[in-house]
């Protein structure tokens, strides 16, 4: 699949950011918040001139690619037909400050992007630039090659799918880490050592491939253990 | 265009314990006495604010800025006297109105409030608000505050508080309002709602480096215009330390701002910080690390390139010694803000 057209849903803090890589990288790019046009069309032109400011329906309708970049606790808030057959990169994870009270919004017994991927059934979701934090996400992103590039953990279930948004991410600026198992999304939720941390290609793959060895994945491991 | 004989400055505090020497550390009581006298020597330093934060937790002694802000206007003449926030989200704005505006009358008019969300959780429970309420109570007591400005009656309603019919609110300041901030991260919407409603605005940045906010400070302008409200110069604040020996600074400073930011990250699930990160931070990003000519050097440049009108250092993270604090509020008022004058002053020259 070509990507030239790319749609990000929630114009924050990491909307924008996203959207101006995309820009960066040549694509086209649309982003909505969660009302109307209006309320993002000054943020939109003055922090990233160029992209299209829209609602949900008219980002999606003309998106290759989807990134989902709102509060974790609102995507109830969207249809859930909305993203039918679409490619989704769940960039949300759990945090307080929006999404309040954590028993609330997460269930114990699985990670936050297979809930995600629950309930927009009939689209593909693959989890991808949710661990690192939004400045460094600005800051860090350089071309192929350049010995200060940042690497990010991609995941989902979906092997096309996976390697699309791993394809994608590398024009956005950064080495990839790939599984395709949505399920070891939980590497990235909070908690985990790789939450807000920004590592190149070579640290982020030694603590994803020994991760097991790490204090979180024994604390996850240990929780599942006694339900 | 930045007006170099209006620029601020300012030190803020977020109450942590101080340490002893030998590494102990001092109970929160002493902690408190310690920043009555660290206004007392900013003031003669001539610091233009002193900033004291609000906090519900063992590692930081300050829960009620107010009553440590009255402290250190009976022992100082100029310095103005700040909350470093008010967290107004789990805060009654009748009850925060009425505090300031008692230490404003009691400081000659130095009292200043700023506002904000807070970064932890504690309060929301321990004053009876729902977490999940976070941003829709920070909008209504931000709107009902608004209109305590005015000192006139109120008449309002909302969801989390009783509704106010024709009410006065006592006492009057003497200017007729508090000067007031909101204190905000780095969400375009929140840059928006202070636009709109008319507040100051001052920024924290302490992550990154302070170029990418260029655009935003842009945004406040604009929306500013929009909303056709009153447009000020915007303020930072950051977080940094300042030693006569740079090492010496980066070392105390590493050991002790990782300690804060580590047990913030806690409560949110972020890695800790790594010697990469901070060494990035301090080289270029939102540390003011070092001697006082370097960390002159970095506040001049990012007040010139964002056209700041006050920059605020908060000091004291972790557990630094009375000594340490000490040196770095007078290196800072006797040494940093005339360097980052001349240095200022010099660039616009050079314009
Ligand atoms: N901050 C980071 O460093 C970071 C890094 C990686 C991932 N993340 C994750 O990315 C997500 C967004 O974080 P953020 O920091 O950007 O948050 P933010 O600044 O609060 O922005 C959230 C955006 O989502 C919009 N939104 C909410 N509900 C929506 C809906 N139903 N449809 C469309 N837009 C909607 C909001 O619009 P309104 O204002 O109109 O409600 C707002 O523009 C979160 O899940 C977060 O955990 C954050």
């Amino acid at each position: 699949m070509t990507i030239k057209r790319v749609g990000i849903i929630g114009a924050g803090k990491v909307g924008i950011v996203l959207a101006g890589l995309a820009l960066n990288a040549g694509y086209e790019v649309r982003i909505s918040g969660s009302g109307s046009t209006e309320k993002i069309d000054l943020t939109i032109k003055t922090l990233v001139p160029g992209a299209i400011a829209a609602e949900n329906e008219e980002v999606v309708a003309n998106s290759d690619i989807i990134i989902l970049a709102i509060p974790l606790s609102r995507y109830r808030n969207i249809d859930a037909g909305l993203f039918k057959n679409k490619l989704v990169i769940d960039a949300t994870n759990y945090w307080w400050e929006t999404d309040g009270i954590r028993e609330e919004v997460l269930s114990p017994d699985s990670t936050s992007s297979e809930q995600v991927q629950a309930y927009f059934k009939d689209a593909t979701i693959v989890k991808g630039f949710n661990h690192m934090g939004y400045h460094n996400l600005q800051e860090e992103a350089h071309a192929k090659g350049d010995a200060k590039r940042k690497a990010l953990f991609i995941t989902g279930d979906n092997h096309e799918a996976v390697d699309t948004v791993a394809q994608f991410v590398d024009t956005m600026g950064f080495d990839q880490i790939v599984h395709y198992n949505l399920a070891d999304g939980i590497m990235t939720e909070p908690g985990s050592p790789l939450f807000g941390a920004s590592l190149n290609y070579e640290d982020l793959k030694q603590i994803i491939d020994h991760f097991d060895e790490t204090e979180f994945c024994k604390k996850v491991a240990a929780s599942k253990f006694n339900e | 265009m930045v007006d170099i004989n209006k620029l601020e400055f300012g030190i803020e505090t977020f109450g942590d314990i101080v340490a002893n020497e030998d590494g102990s550390v001092k109970t929160a009581a002493e902690s408190i006495r310690q920043i009555i006298h660290e206004g007392e020597i900013a003031d003669q330093y001539g610091i233009d604010v002193i900033g004291v934060g609000e906090h519900h937790r063992p590692d930081y002694s300050v829960s009620s800025p107010e009553i440590v802000l009255g402290a250190i206007a009976s022992v100082t003449k100029n310095i103005k006297l700040a909350t470093a926030v008010t967290v107004l989200s789990s805060d009654d704005p009748v009850r925060v109105y009425e505090r300031f505006a008692t230490l404003d009358g009691l400081s000659n008019g130095r009292a200043q409030v700023m506002l904000g969300r807070g970064s932890f959780t504690e309060s929301f429970p321990l004053f009876g608000y729902d977490l999940t309420d976070y941003d829709d109570l920070f909008n209504e007591k931000l709107e009902l505050y608004k209109k305590l400005q005015a000192e006139t009656p109120v008449t309002w309603s909302g969801k989390f508080r009783a509704s106010l019919k024709n009410q006065e609110v006592y006492p009057k300041t003497e200017k007729g309002e508090l000067e007031t901030y909101i204190g905000i991260g780095g969400s375009p919407e929140s840059i928006i709602r202070a636009a709109r409603f008319g507040y100051k605005v001052i920024l924290a940045i302490i992550g990154g480096q302070a170029d990418r906010f260029k655009p935003y400070i842009d945004l406040y302008h604009q929306a500013a215009k929009k909303y056709d409200m009153p447009e000020y110069p915007i303020a930072v604040h950051s977080h940094g330390f300042i030693a006569d020996d740079g090492d010496d600074a980066k070392k105390v400073a590493f050991k002790n701002i990782k300690a804060n930011f580590d047990r913030i990250g806690l409560t949110r699930g972020w890695a800790p910080m790594s010697r990469e990160q901070f060494d990035g931070e301090t080289k270029n990003g939102s540390f003011y690390v070092g001697t006082p000519e370097v960390v002159a050097q970095r506040i001049a440049r990012t007040i010139d390139l964002l056209g700041l009108g006050r920059f605020d250092l908060v000091y004291g993270a972790g557990n630094q010694t009375a000594a340490q604090r000490e040196r770095m509020i007078e290196l800072f008022g006797t040494k940093v803000i005339p360097r980052v004058k001349e240095i200022l002053t010099e660039k616009e020259a050079a314009k």
